[in-house]
């Protein structure tokens, strides 16, 4: 299996009035061709802002301070911004929280989904259209030749995003970013994507990272789970290995603080505190104010992302002394 | 009282302020006139009020470095042979306070109908607003003049230069109370929804605190900005009807009737006496405008979030 | 604690809430101009309504946790905002404690605001940003409670901020010192300063993150338990829901599908709405397995279907769901339902 991308220590910066901000401090990550990877993380733990920074989209203030993007071997962090925009939307797409961010309201479906066609081919009106139909169609969508020529309002929340989705695969990308894609809806629907997405993912071996809050819904769609906490990753691994096996103390936190359906009425496991803002990372490991297992060293020096075993023979990676074997030495 | 001044030296608005070059220099400039003119009987070498200090003689004196000009009257003097400086700072106290009363009796009805028509919405809203549109389709120029014109029959000419003060002040209040309203208005609407209104309700107040003393202060900041704009506006409203000889009388000049008494002499040479008031009317109401967009940039009212 | 969970509420007990065929309507038709239309080559006057509630009825028992589920738009916020008086009804009546409230003037209704009281979504909407937090706190205490000196009312208030797991600092700050969680707390506070008997809580955590969602339940499981309040919890996230709720009520399009004891309804759904509800819920761990999949779309309350409102999108809908308006019947374990298809027990 060939890796399709591979992010080594990409850091992002925010130049403000105070001085520069580190909002991405150091990610790196794998995914393999048509391997499905969950990007989980509260908000303001900078999951969004490493989606962004891997197609080169990261906005001023910010600016990619370090480390490398690599996209079937390709260093497309390197890549001037005329050459990554030819990337951006036909191999690697991306899909929004918000649908109508997307969607211009005042042109219909047909016209945008060929605009993008034709952005990045060099197609004729009818045969774009013909394309953009047979997306519409894999995304479930009924008569799409007649939902072509509507306009986004007149779409419901769920198949707006459906919409979205079927502009994301117009130019059969090998890999979909999609950032909190059913934050926005209800839990009907967001089953519905959900499953969309699985579907098209393993129908055309298609890559997907995806972005969000939500750990139940990374653990029914992914294969591997990266956890981010204050702008780092602190644990990643095979996903049924980490939701049911935890090792960092803060994915341990996280998932003890889900209400399961065991143990009604009774307090839930609940993580003291919150995130840091960015202003105010605390020295060391980031995590070290509210964790239940914190130790002198965590104050201090900043843990180094370590192998992990989990039961039943995973591997994984986690950012925590607890899994130092040298930590008693010093 | 400290606490305070430590607080607002921590704020952003004081930061932005340090920052804003335009900001400082036209704080400056308005602070500088403000003082100048609320301190006219010190300052001023004369008091263009005492009948003492007409003195035909000395008429269309042109300013010191001109040929012909005199130490004792600096920028010269107008054509009734007052020192123009020194009517000109009590010309600006007139305008001045014209201006602040004027914004003042706009922004008590504005702020009162903007309230009720907001909150309350419904046929009270719809009734206020269509009255504010009624309002503003009427020039205030049209309103003065109709005004004036009933006034000085009732009181008579002579006496008119009695009230002109206050009648400015109702006049250009009046004019332009639908601006505060309308503002008001989009603020309460906005702020009407947020659940900390509904929060008050729950509590159990009455409408009236809920108004006055929940969202009326999270409306503070668009008031503030349309309030500097407003008072340049007044002062060039009081100026434009002064000008017009509705206004301030000869014998108690303020800026725009300065300017129109001086207009006659403009083509005979005493350009001074329509010149410096002209300047300094421009150099207030720029630098209340300018004070005006550099706040609207910092409290940004559309996209105040509180 | 989990034996009085599990008991439906008994006959006996009278509620602390009655709500009975509670109906709010919302008129969208804006100005006198955008009403007229043309109709049968005539020019008329048609107003355009969102149908918010129809006929809900259903009892709180004191000490309950009783949830109100459903998708957005279902109309669940409306329904707390009517019970506790923030809209008025267009139909139907509201009792609480025995009394009806929904007919009662402000000044009347008094007594009923410092016993029932409400804790709303948004953190960053819900506190006066102009106010500090003591100011927050102590303006409900002082209205309601004339009589109490200041040294009285800044005891009190600093009890309530401790128990909220605040910090009496924070009482000199303004709300956008505060983080999400923080400033639900103070929300929270607020609500208690009053000592009420009875609190809506509308979505108060689905603005948080999840390990601050977490501080908050227990937050307000302990405040249940301490200050033995009873609770209508409004909300989307059903785990939460299963995991804090006594009851709960199902809502689709403005009406009530199921109302059952928490554990019998995620047990054993009746209604296909709650069944394909349930189903959807994504579960941590698990792989994705097939959910009820409801065909169409969620209509508008503006058009609401005839008879069951479920019935266009329910694959057990026949003609008679078609035709008639199903009642919310009682099954067994306390459990009601209002489907044709269970009271047939076809379903």
């Amino acid at each position: 299996m060939s890796v399709l991308l591979q992010v080594e220590d990409l850091t992002v910066n925010f130049a403000l009035r105070t001085g520069d901000l580190t909002a991405l401090n150091g990610v790196s990550f794998a995914l393999n061709e048509g391997e499905r990877l969950g990007l989980v993380g509260e908000s303001g733990a900078g999951k969004s802002v490493a989606g962004f920074a891997i197609i080169n989209l990261i906005s001023k203030p910010g600016y990619i301070a370090g480390g490398r993007v690599l996209f079937q071997g390709e260093e497309i962090s390197a890549l001037p911004q005329e050459a990554i925009r030819r990337i951006r939307g036909n191999r690697i797409s991306m899909v929004f929280q918000d649908p109508m961010m997307t969607l211009n309201p005042v042109l219909t479906i047909g016209t945008q989904m060929v605009e993008t066609l034709q952005a990045h081919r060099d197609i004729g009106p009818s045969e774009a259209a013909a394309i953009a139909a047979d997306k519409l169609r894999k995304v479930h969508i009924p008569s799409p030749e007649k939902r072509l020529r509507q306009y986004p309002h007149e779409f419901s929340g769920g198949m707006r995003q459906r919409i979205i989705i079927a502009v994301a695969l117009l130019n059969d990308p090998q890999l979909i970013i999609a950032d909190e894609p059913t934050t926005a809806l209800d839990v009907t629907i967001q089953a519905e994507i959900m499953d969309l997405f699985l579907e098209l993912c393993e129908q055309s071996r298609m890559g997907l990272m995806l972005i969000t809050h939500d750990l139940a819904v990374v653990s029914e769609t992914t294969e591997k789970i990266a956890v981010m906490y204050a702008g780092k990753i602190v644990e990643e691994g095979r996903t049924g290995d980490v939701v049911r096996s935890p090792r960092h103390p803060y994915t341990q936190g996280l998932i003890a603080a889900l209400p399961q359906g065991e143990h009604r009425g009774t307090r839930l496991n609940q993580i003291p505190g919150t995130m840091p803002t960015l202003t105010r990372i605390p020295p060391g490991c980031s995590f070290h104010p509210r964790c239940p297992h914190v130790m002198a060293v965590c104050a201090r020096r900043e843990p180094a992302s370590l192998p992990v075993d989990y039961p039943g023979g995973g591997q994984g990676v986690v950012a925590c002394h607890l899994f130092d074997p040298q930590r008693h030495d010093e | 009282m400290m606490d305070h001044w430590q607080r607002f030296k921590a704020s952003d608005l004081f930061y932005d302020f340090k920052r804003d070059k335009v900001a400082i220099v036209s704080f400056a400039v308005f602070v500088l006139l403000f003082v100048c003119a609320f301190s006219a009987p010190l300052i001023a070498p004369y008091n263009p009020y005492d009948p003492a200090n007409i003195d035909i003689m000395s008429s269309e004196i042109p300013p010191v470095w001109m040929a012909g000009g005199m130490d004792d009257y600096i920028l010269g003097t107008d054509a009734q042979g007052r020192d123009l400086l020194s009517t000109m700072i009590y010309g600006m106290r007139i305008s001045i306070v014209i201006g602040l009363c004027a914004v003042l009796l706009q922004a008590v009805i504005g702020i009162v109908i903007g309230l009720i028509a907001g909150y309350y919405g419904g046929k009270l809203d719809g009734f206020f607003m269509r009255l504010a549109d009624v309002q503003l389709s009427f020039s205030y120029l049209m309103v003065a003049i109709f005004v004036s014109a009933v006034l000085q029959a009732a009181v008579g000419v002579g006496r008119f230069a009695e009230i002109a003060v206050p009648f400015l002040i109702i006049v250009i209040g009046l004019a332009q109370w639908p601006q505060y309203a309308r503002t008001v208005r989009a603020s309460v609407l906005a702020e009407k929804k947020k659940e900390y209104v509904e929060a008050a309700r729950v509590t159990g107040f009455n409408s009236h605190r809920i108004m006055w003393r929940h969202i009326l202060p999270n409306c503070m900041s668009p008031i503030l900005v349309l309030s500097t704009i407003q008072v340049a506006n007044a002062v060039m409203s009081e100026a434009a009807l002064s000008f017009l000889g509705l206004g301030m009388p000869v014998t108690r000049p303020s800026l725009g009737s300065l300017i129109n008494a001086g207009f006659e002499y403009i083509f005979s040479g005493s350009w001074w006496i329509t010149a410096f008031p002209g300047l300094l009317l421009v150099i207030l109401v720029l630098a209340v405008n300018l004070l005006g967009d550099f706040l609207r940039d910092v409290l940004n009212p559309k996209l105040y979030k509180g | 604690m989990m034996n009085d969970m599990n008991d439906a509420p008994s006959a006996q007990t009278p509620p602390i809430l009655s709500v009975r065929a509670l109906s709010k309507v919302f008129d969208i038709s804006g100005g006198l101009l955008d009403q007229l239309a043309l109709k049968d080559g005539r020019l008329r006057r048609v107003k355009t309504t969102v149908k918010a509630l129809n006929r809900v009825t259903f009892d709180i028992a004191p000490g309950e946790t009783f949830s109100v589920v459903g998708e957005s738009g279902c109309g669940k916020s409306t329904l707390g905002r009517t019970v506790i008086g923030l809209y008025p009804p267009n139909g139907g009546e509201v009792y609480y404690g025995g009394q009806r409230i929904d007919v009662l003037s402000p000044r009347q209704m008094l007594p009923f605001r410092r016993r029932m009281q409400m804790v709303f979504q948004d953190p960053y909407a819900s506190l006066n940003p102009r106010k500090r937090v003591a100011a927050i706190l102590e303006e409900p205490l002082r209205f309601h409670h004339p009589e109490l000196t200041a040294r009285e009312v800044g005891d009190r208030v600093k009890e309530v901020m401790e128990q909220v797991g605040g910090d009496v600092q924070w009482l000199t700050r303004l709300p956008h010192e505060f983080s999400g969680g923080q400033r639900q707390r103070i929300s929270i506070a607020r609500a208690l300063v009053v000592d009420p008997e009875f609190i809506v809580a509308d979505e108060p955590i689905s603005a948080l993150d999840v390990s601050i969602q977490a501080q908050i339940l227990n937050l307000m499981m302990d405040a249940r338990e301490q200050r033995g309040l009873t609770y209508m919890f409004i909300a989307h996230d059903l785990s939460v829901v299963a995991h804090i709720s006594t009851r709960v009520a199902v809502m689709y399009l403005g009406s009530l599908c199921e109302v059952a004891p928490a554990e019998t309804l995620f047990a054993a759904p009746r209604h296909p709405y709650t069944q394909a509800l349930l189903s959807a819920i994504p579960r941590l761990g698990k792989k994705k397995s097939g959910h009820v999949r409801l065909k169409g779309e969620v209509p508008t309350p503006i058009h609401l279907p005839t008879g069951c409102v479920f019935h266009g999108r329910c694959r057990y809908a026949d003609e008679r769901c078609v035709r008639e308006i199903p009642e919310l019947l009682e099954k067994d374990g306390g459990t009601h339902v209002a489907c044709h298809g269970v009271a047939e027990e076809r379903i």
